[in-house]
């Protein structure tokens, strides 16, 4: 019996050097890439991959896996080397109280180069958020693939790629690149629903600038190549653009405020707050439809607390997309910026609506839609740039979405922009039009000139000829009451009645619901 | 999009003109040239490996004027049409950028 209770003993001893043995070796992974690799990356503007994910999270919710997994490359003497969690940090952990999966390249590993293990690690956490409905957050911060585990590493973000596209449209996700994201790794983020990037710090491109130099002879630096404001200004790359590392986490923070868990639920509800008082909606927008206004100030004089937070600000900036709240519900907005281009359609307005679309579509959110624009934008480089597929896009995206769509016509609602920015005809459920709208195939100026091209011609003074002309088309065509007589239009409201009426039409469209032909899926546009 | 004033530009849609800000990209856009079959540009940037011919040399359909070398591979550059060689804007080794002009030609009826 003696003998017993002193192997009792002797085991608790031991339990207890174990513990202490697993925190040491926890202590030692958990140093990444070591002082030295951590220094670099501070000297860079950069945290550490853990620090990003314990100031994006909630306070003390980070719980991580995978933390011991050791990399499995045998080649060019990698057999001997220790890469700490093998480049990349996975768990899981809360915003706002709400459950996320996330994962964060770390730089100092490595390179935070992607080899076998690390890729198994990032889908882990993938099939976790997948099965789980939670939202995916991925930290881009990677030199690449890790070219001594050959045809592994290529496997690896093959496995992701199919992932990211599986998610697409169950789970939010999202990708923040906090560091150089080149060649193949990109396309992950491309297949994301947001894509968060930071001045300085964040680079994509697929070639990078010294192969560009050596193989065509262009000089380019990384940033001009593929820095931030490339993304978020020319190639509509990127949704979000920041100056810090931490204005980006509360970006991603409020995002996250305004969208669902997964595609079966609805976005939080907020409390219902009116919109601040300020200047007011019928001052707005100038009588002339030649003359610009900011529909953004539009957009929040219909929002909980004039609140809007804008998707993809600097990237084709002649259409407006982003969220709002009204009474505490999350509401899709697109808008034409009469402000930029006159607010027309072209290649890139096109996509980049056509795309937000869907995300609504996907998670449930409802789209309002506020036109004024005189149409698709003329020009050779638009025409061989394919306006015409991607401005399918647009209309694919809202003929197809099954959510709530509501439409207010402010000003000009012209030809085939009429029809794309979600028309009656392309079952919007509540067109409604301001007694400025003007709904017809082309602007006064421009069917004067075509229908009475005779008279004008022939006339002893044709300016005067076509000046009267174009009154005589104002009048008879350029108001919402020929469209309202078809029907196309539901109801002329008063401008300070927007919002009520917005908020009718969502509360009256709630359990909306129609029967779609059955099809594995649809072929847009892209 | 700035909060600065700018000064409004015009933009013209179908006859209007309407008041409004231009984008970096419209502004930078390519104006379209129609193509004077008589230049021969490069289609990439690359390497000039060899000049096959010379001026007022006359050359035949498809027979080619010389190798560009771009993305490891060389391209070979052909004769469009029955000409004459009237101009040489390159050198051997030069390398050139994209819609660099290389040749001027003419047509010229071979006997």
């Amino acid at each position: 019996m003696k003998k017993g209770i002193l192997n009792l003993k002797s085991n608790f001893m031991s339990l207890r050097s174990n513990v202490l043995d697993l925190r040491k070796r926890k202590r030692e992974v958990q140093k990444g890439g070591g002082d030295k690799a951590i220094e670099k990356q501070a000297k860079m503007g950069k945290l550490t991959a853990r620090e990003r994910i314990l100031a994006l999270l909630d306070k003390n919710s980070f719980h991580e896996y995978d933390l011991f997994v050791e990399h499995s490359a045998k080649d060019f003497g990698m057999e001997s080397k220790i890469l700490h969690g093998d480049g990349v940090i996975i768990g899981t952990g809360t915003i706002y109280n709400k459950p996320i999966c996330i994962f964060a390249q770390d730089f100092t590993v490595a390179g935070g180069s992607l080899g076998m293990m690390h890729a198994r690690k990032i889908t882990k956490i993938m099939d976790h958020a997948l099965k789980m409905r939670v939202p995916l957050i991925g930290i881009n911060d990677s030199g690449g693939a890790r070219i001594q585990e050959g045809v592994n590493s290529l496997a690896g973000y093959g496995e992701i790629f199919f992932r990211n596209t599986l998610a697409s449209g169950v789970i939010p996700q999202i990708s923040v690149i906090l560091g150089p994201c080149a060649g193949g790794a990109v396309y992950s983020p491309a297949l994301t629903d947001f894509v968060f990037v930071v001045e300085n710090i964040s680079k994509m491109f697929i070639t990078g600038p010294s192969v560009i130099k050596s193989v065509l002879g262009e000089e380019i630096t990384m940033e001009e190549l593929g820095g931030a404001r490339v993304h978020a200004e020319l190639t509509g790359n990127a949704h979000f653009f920041s100056t810090s590392e931490l204005e980006c986490f509360e970006q991603i923070k409020k995002l996250i405020s305004y969208i669902p868990r997964n595609n079966g639920t609805k976005a939080l509800p907020f409390p219902p707050k009116p919109p601040k008082k300020g200047k007011k909606i019928e001052d707005i927008v100038p009588g002339d439809p030649r003359i610009p206004y900011d529909v953004r100030d539009i957009i929040k004089s219909v929002t909980d607390s004039s609140e809007f937070f804008e998707i993809m600000e600097s990237f084709a900036p002649n259409i407006v997309i982003g969220f709002g709240r009204m009474e505490g519900d999350t509401v899709g907005f697109v808008a034409n910026q009469p402000m930029v281009l006159a607010g027309v359609l072209d290649t890139d307005s096109s996509d980049k609506a056509g795309r937000f679309i869907r995300y609504c579509d996907a998670f449930n959110i409802p789209i309002v839609t506020l036109e004024d624009l005189p149409g698709y934008l003329p020009g050779v480089d638009q025409e061989h740039a394919g306006v015409i597929r991607h401005g399918a896009k647009i209309l694919y995206a809202y003929s197809e979405a099954t959510v709530p769509k509501v439409t207010v016509i402010l000003r000009k609602a012209y030809g085939g922009g009429y029809i794309a920015m979600n028309s009656r005809h392309l079952r919007a459920d509540f067109v409604f039009a301001w007694p400025t709208a003007e709904i017809a195939v082309m602007g006064p100026e421009g069917a004067a000139n075509i229908v009475f091209r005779k008279e004008i011609s022939e006339a002893e003074n044709p300016e005067e000829v076509r000046q009267e002309k174009i009154q005589e088309y104002k009048k008879k065509f350029a108001n919402p009451y020929v469209a309202a007589a078809q029907g196309y239009i539901d109801e002329v409201i008063e401008p300070k009645e927007t919002r009520g009426r917005i908020l009718h039409a969502m509360k009256v469209s709630e359990n909306k619901s129609i029967a779609l032909p059955r099809k594995k899926h649809g072929i847009p546009p892209f | 999009m700035t909060k600065e004033k700018k000064e409004l530009k015009s933009l013209v849609v179908q006859g209007t003109v309407y008041q409004t800000n231009l984008t970096w990209k419209f502004e930078n856009r390519v104006k379209w040239e129609t193509p004077n079959p008589n230049y021969i540009y490069s289609f990439i940037p690359g390497t000039v490996i060899d000049i096959f011919v010379k001026p007022k040399e006359k050359v035949k359909e498809g027979e080619t004027l010389l190798l560009l070398e771009a993305m490891k591979m060389q391209n070979q550059v052909r004769m469009p049409f029955d000409g004459q060689i009237v101009k040489i804007h390159i050198k051997k080794d030069q390398v050139i950028p994209k819609k660099y002009l290389m040749l001027e030609i003419k047509p010229l009826k071979l006997k």
